[in-house]
């Protein structure tokens, strides 16, 4: 392939990629309610988004659903992985087939059953969120699980044996040995929790309280909508989620290029 | 061995929650689609799905919007991915950073953002619900597909380009017979990433103004009348599917691990 025509095809996916991304950031930025109308410089998307108690509320509640949804799971998906690690062989098969069940299946099937199970069978309000937390965990533990086995394979055994050969007991050896050799895995897994937790719409909308609203389905809802005010805040909104991505995986990449750096220094 | 026992003891409760949570629940959608709303046991919701032309159109709808979706996303990321694992630098991963950072910006506001850009473009989205579906799609799955594809092409080993070559095959024979072949297990992955979502995510017709269903749209609706027999009937079908599409997949891609994964790792 000739050079040109490669670093155009590049330039053209990037564009596609992220036009609409930039575009949208740009008009956050000014007065307009509709992009091709320029008019002046304004922060009043800003202002909208940081003092409209229905955005505020939705923005804190989506967060610290995620932060829940993700904690829950790295616990249950980290103490998952190392106990079916040292499993026999068919519990270990039967754990990881149930596991691989979320990951391939749809999300609209995980948060549709999820649901009739826990309001058919279970008989838990939603109001409760308790369907909601559940619903996202199903969806997040098997990631959480599938980082963590890697670094249990790469790691190790011997260290742990030796640990208690020296008087450790089993529970501190785990709590000094194992869990920080694996402490890139459970990193990882909390970051990917964290991120399908934000990204989810389907689930959410099967199990959530209906007086909650998590990101994904104020914006579902909103562009139902024709409030222009709350659509250009969601514009600023846009803009400050793309940013802190931006921030967060370069600063991801950088720990990630120092620590291996570390590692070949070694 | 009294150490080794505790530590198995971790993976009870994750297996009590897989057990109630992901194993249950789909008992459950078993068996109200096959039952009535008598709860006696009945295939009358089966014959009923495949009995309608507007149900089975549904069920066609989905898969040509996920078929097309599948080969667009693929036509656009195999070159991509390609000229990536291609570049000799050690920025290969960094570039490929920038094409894999959409996956982590929510997708409605994605897709709010390419809304944005198209009601420009074409002035009424509505004229083109079927194109704007498609771009949607393909601008929500792109990065899902380039990812599994960068990953298998920059693991493939130069030298067997290079024996080919020597050996006197064409740039274009070892291309369709070398590299082609040799990337399937990422191709795989891709398509899986790609078709089932694309089956399902009813959200980005909703967004772009398709009021045709897709498999997706019908749980959805049936979800809102409280027909949960029905409901679950589509999810079984779903269910099938994914099954089938697993069942391919794995002969292709034994060992490899997840794309979401592996990116974040």
């Amino acid at each position: 392939m000739n050079k040109v025509l490669r670093n155009t095809w590049i330039w053209l996916v990037l564009l596609f990629l992220y036009a609409p991304i930039l575009i949208l950031m740009f008009y956050s930025f000014t007065d307009s309610t509709m992009i091709g109308s320029v008019r002046g410089f304004s922060l009043d998307n800003y202002v909208t988004l940081f003092t409209t108690e229905e955005l505020v509320d939705m923005i804190v509640g989506t967060i610290t659903l995620a932060i829940g949804v993700a904690l829950l799971s790295t616990i249950l998906g980290t103490a998952g992985a190392i106990g079916s690690f040292y499993s026999r062989r068919r519990t270990r098969t039967l754990i990881e087939l149930a596991n691989q069940i979320p990951v391939v299946n749809a999300d609209v099937v995980t948060g549709f059953s999820v649901c009739i199970l826990m309001i058919a069978i279970f008989h838990i309000s939603k109001d409760t969120f308790i369907p909601l937390v559940i619903g996202q965990t199903t969806l997040c533990v098997p990631f959480v699980y599938l980082s963590v086995l890697p670094r249990l394979k790469q790691m190790d055994q011997q260290i742990y044996e030796a640990a208690l050969d020296l008087g450790c007991t089993p529970a501190k050896a785990l709590w000094r040995v194992t869990i920080p050799q694996i402490v890139p895995g459970i990193t990882s897994g909390f970051m990917t929790a964290i991120t399908l937790s934000l990204d989810d719409y389907f689930v959410a909308t099967y199990t959530k309280p209906a007086t909650f609203d998590t990101i994904s389905t104020y914006v579902v809802n909103a562009t139902k909508g024709s409030q222009t005010q709350i659509k250009t805040a969601l514009w600023a909104l846009s803009t400050i989620i793309f940013l802190v991505v931006v921030l967060v995986v370069v600063g991801a990449n950088r720990a990630k290029g120092g620590t291996e750096k570390q590692e070949l220094q070694r | 061995m009294k150490y080794a026992f505790s530590r198995k003891q971790l993976a009870i409760p994750y297996a009590v929650f897989l057990v109630l949570f992901v194993i249950l629940p789909l008992f459950v959608v078993l068996s109200y689609a096959f039952t009535n709303g008598d709860g006696q046991i009945s295939f009358r919701n089966f014959v009923a799905f495949f009995g309608s032309s507007k149900t089975v159109g549904t069920l066609l709808y989905s898969v040509v919007i996920a078929v097309i979706t599948t080969c667009l996303c693929l036509l656009i990321a195999y070159p991509t991915a390609y000229i990536l694992a291609k570049t000799k630098m050690k920025s290969g991963d960094a570039l490929l950073m920038l094409f894999v950072l959409p996956m982590w910006i929510n997708f409605t506001l994605r897709i709010t953002a390419l809304k944005e850009i198209l009601t420009v473009l074409e002035g009424n989205l509505a004229l083109h619900p079927f194109l704007n579906t498609i771009v949607g799609m393909v601008y929500d799955f792109l990065p899902f597909m380039i990812l599994p594809l960068y990953n298998a092409l920059a693991k493939l080993d130069d030298s067997y380009r290079e024996a080919a070559q020597d050996l006197g095959a064409s740039k274009r024979y070892v291309f369709l017979r070398v590299i082609l072949p040799l990337s399937v297990p990422g191709i795989v992955s891709g398509v899986t990433m790609v078709l089932l979502p694309s089956m399902t995510n009813y959200v980005v017709l909703d967004m772009v103004y398709n009021s045709t269903y897709i498999m997706g749209s019908l749980i959805g609706s049936y979800f809102s009348s409280y027909d949960w027999h029905n409901g679950s009937v589509i999810s079984i079908i779903l269910l099938v599917i994914i099954g089938i599409i697993t069942v391919i997949s794995n002969r292709f891609t034994e060992g490899e691990s997840d794309g979401k994964v592996s990116v974040l790792r």
